[in-house]
């Protein structure tokens, strides 16, 4: 039954992509989100039977199978993939529900384009997190960076956009390589790629191959979640439309390194360095985004960059061993995330495609439902109580406490500067007096139902969702995410020491980052609720931010020109004399030489006889002679 | 005499003839030096033939004596068969074309 899941979206995949031509847009919309929603029961289902302790390897048929090595099409079904699947279809669904009204200007084929590769999506995604070895889960990872390149270039007739998910494949392909490197060391080392026997041999590999392999295959998460040197590719994919924006970029796609690693645990603890090596990195992208964030006037770059931010958030947490917090932001960041990409569509859909905030404004009266789903969403990832994003940040920041004090600290900066730059977005966009043109108000009006309804059901996970991690110091028992995530990061929590922090220390962190996070956000409301165009140009410090620290221009300089001159090179040298040289060269020998060998047949009867006497001759030469 | 006289004129005579096929521009000329390269073959054929009639080999069987110079008779036939078939071609050619001249006979050109 577990292989319906990834299925029917696949089904749905080959009738919309086939059929794109005769059918008609509802019924698209409605194969398309109908497959995902059941595949979601069948998710539901499948929670349920792995809460009563049924976790099971389910073997199709034999992907590779030579003498070396045995590669099955196995999936596998635990807590860690039940809570990931849940999360891919319910959020998918709703996703797929939102885009059958966002999309209905397109043409009914483009519709069912895109309808048919947000399923290959949803497949791939399934694939991923139900493969039973790192093969399976590498099949999935390339189908989602396909179907990433796919949907960022879904208006393919404007080439601003082909080149942001040009440059969005390639960089998950740079990460690529640093999986497949990974897992080629793993199987030269252990002959398999399957996880039940990897996480049980881990005692054959000696450390550095453990730690190489874990940097390689963070090297691949780093492409595929967006870290440093990896993620200026997440911005430029907002190029594609808004719901892909929310489903790919912001709730599943780029939680694939996430649950890569989780999945790994074992790897990671037994290998301090590449944990160090992974907190550092998640924390330092948090911040860097998270500065960026502070001065982008486009309502889906600042969602983007804060989405960057949160992914270094989830890496801290998994570089510091806590992986439950890891998962648990994963779960908590797509509900709100996915609900700020998904308001953020609406917005732009009421104002007929503006998305620069600095002629927004005020449209809290235009659209309620979607200024208070919004307001949640942003007081979600602020990290305010009772919030989700509260209960996961404030796992996340406890155990990089635990681990070093500077990192706790530079965390909070990171949620300060969160709470800042969201309800900054927040207050220019919906509060204060409204900055656009005439036409463009008089077309404000909230969205139709198959949108808000996703925003509504969204904003009620983004609020409730985080009471299934309620720490020991709230509610003993309550932390019941952990409890069920348990069996899977046993073997890891079995080795590392556990700091026990005593519940003062608890509350007084708690404290600290809610209120500082709390001060923030309510200085950036006041501050930009009153917001001015001013013609005012950003500078020093603010320009450098607003021009995202440079690194695009950096990249440009010391990797995009020079290859791109090397292959100038190789093309004007090899190419075109080289090799075009010798292929011409070749036509031209025989076009010359078939000139002069025409001249032989000049019909004068003299000439042929002299022809004749000379083979005589020669044949006489060679029979006497030779 | 010695076999070296006949097989020098023989040589010579073909020789002759096939400077001549190769340079002459009159189709009826050539004839005559293929003629005469046939007529070379046939006198080496004879001599041959007489030097071999003193050898012992030839002695003891009497009936292989005059091969070689009943051979000269097939050549000869098949010499005049070809030079009637090759005179008859050059009259069709000299009707249509009212000249003997083998430069003129590069209709077959490219």
């Amino acid at each position: 039954m577990v292989w319906l899941i990834p299925v029917l979206p696949l089904i749905g995949f080959l009738i919309n992509g086939l059929g794109r031509k005769y059918l008609s847009r509802p019924i698209t919309g409605f194969i398309g989100s109908g497959t995902v929603f059941l595949s979601f029961l069948i998710s539901v289902y499948v929670f349920f039977n792995v809460r009563s302790g049924n976790t099971h390897v389910a073997h199709y048929f034999d992907f590779i199978n030579i003498t070396a090595l045995k590669i099955g099409f196995d999936f596998q079904v635990d807590q860690l993939t039940s809570v990931f699947l849940l999360i891919i279809t319910g959020v998918g669904f709703l996703i797929h529900v939102y885009s059958t009204a966002y999309m209905h200007d397109e043409e009914p084929k483009d519709f069912a384009k895109y309808f048919s590769f947000l399923n290959l999506f949803v497949f791939s995604m399934l694939l991923l997190v139900m493969g039973g070895n790192f093969v399976i889960m590498f099949i999935g990872w390339e189908g989602v960076g396909l179907c990433s390149y796919l949907l960022i270039g879904y208006w393919f007739k404007n080439t601003s956009y082909n080149i942001a998910a040009k440059k969005a494949f390639i960089m998950n392909r740079i990460g690529d390589l640093g999986f497949l490197l990974a897992v080629f060391w793993l199987i030269s080392k252990l002959g398999t790629a399957d996880y039940h026997e990897v996480f049980a041999n881990t005692a054959k590999l000696s450390a550095t191959d453990i730690t190489g392999i874990t940097l390689l295959l963070f090297v691949g998460a780093m492409g595929k979640s967006a870290q440093i040197p990896l993620y200026t590719w997440l911005p430029d994919a907002m190029a594609g439309p808004t719901p892909v924006s929310a489903l790919i970029h912001a709730a599943t796609m780029v939680t694939a390194g996430i649950y890569m690693i989780a999945r790994s645990n074992i790897l990671y603890t037994m290998s301090p360095v590449t944990q160090g090596v992974v907190a550092v990195v998640g924390l330092s992208t948090a911040i860097l985004a998270a500065t960026i964030a502070l001065k982008q006037n486009d309502i889906k770059k600042v969602l983007a960059y804060s989405t960057v931010s949160q992914l270094g958030y989830m890496f801290l947490a998994l570089g510091v061993g806590a992986y439950t917090g890891a998962v648990f932001h994963v779960m908590t960041h797509a509900f709100f995330k996915a609900l700020l990409f998904l308001g953020a569509g609406s917005v732009i859909h009421a104002m007929s495609g503006e998305q620069d905030i600095r002629n927004m404004g005020g449209l809290k009266k235009y659209m309620s439902i979607t200024h208070i789903t919004f307001l949640l969403a942003c007081l979600a990832i602020a990290g305010m109580p009772p919030f989700s994003g509260f209960f996961s940040k404030d796992e996340i920041l406890a155990g990089a406490f635990s681990r070093s004090p500077l990192l706790w600290g530079v965390g909070v900066a990171g949620a300060i500067m969160t709470a800042f730059y969201m309800f900054r977005l927040y207050a220019m966009t919906f509060l204060g007096k409204f900055r656009g043109t005439p036409e463009q108000e008089h077309h404000l009006h909230e969205s139709p139902m198959a949108m808000t309804i996703p925003l509504i059901i969204l904003a009620i996970l983004s609020v409730i969702g985080g009471w299934i991690g309620i720490p020991e110091v709230f509610m003993h028992g309550g932390h019941r995410l952990e409890a069920f995530l348990a069996p899977v990061f046993a073997q890891s929590n079995a080795i590392t020491a556990k700091h026990a922090m005593s519940h003062e220390t608890e509350y007084m962190l708690m404290g600290a980052s809610v209120v500082l996070a709390l001060a923030a956000l309510v200085f950036a409301w006041r501050k930009y609720s009153k917001y001015q165009r001013t013609t005012v140009e950003e500078s020093g410090l603010g320009k450098v931010l607003a021009n995202k620290w440079y690194v695009d221009e950096l990249y440009d300089t010391v990797i995009v020109k020079p290859v791109l001159s090397v292959a100038k090179y190789f093309n004007n040298v090899f190419e075109k004399k080289g090799i075009d040289g010798f292929v011409n060269g070749v036509g031209k020998a025989v076009n010359y030489g078939s000139r002069q060998i025409r001249l032989l047949q000049s019909g004068q009867v003299g000439t042929y006889v002299l022809m004749m006497v000379l083979g005589i001759l020669i044949f006489f030469i060679i029979q006497l002679f030779l | 005499m010695e076999i070296q006289w006949y097989i020098g004129l023989a040589v010579a005579l073909f020789c002759i003839g096939v400077a001549g096929v190769l340079t002459r521009r009159n189709s009826i000329i050539i004839f005559m030096c293929i003629e005469l390269m046939l007529n070379a073959v046939n006198l080496l054929l004879v001599a041959f033939s007489k030097m071999h009639a003193a050898s012992a080999l030839v002695q003891s069987n009497p009936n292989v004596v005059s091969d070689a110079q009943i051979f000269v008779f097939f050549i000869m036939v098949v010499a005049a068969a070809e030079v009637s078939v090759g005179l008859a071609i050059i009259v069709m050619l000299y009707r249509n074309t009212h000249s003997v001249d083998v430069n003129f006979l590069n209709r077959l050109k490219n």
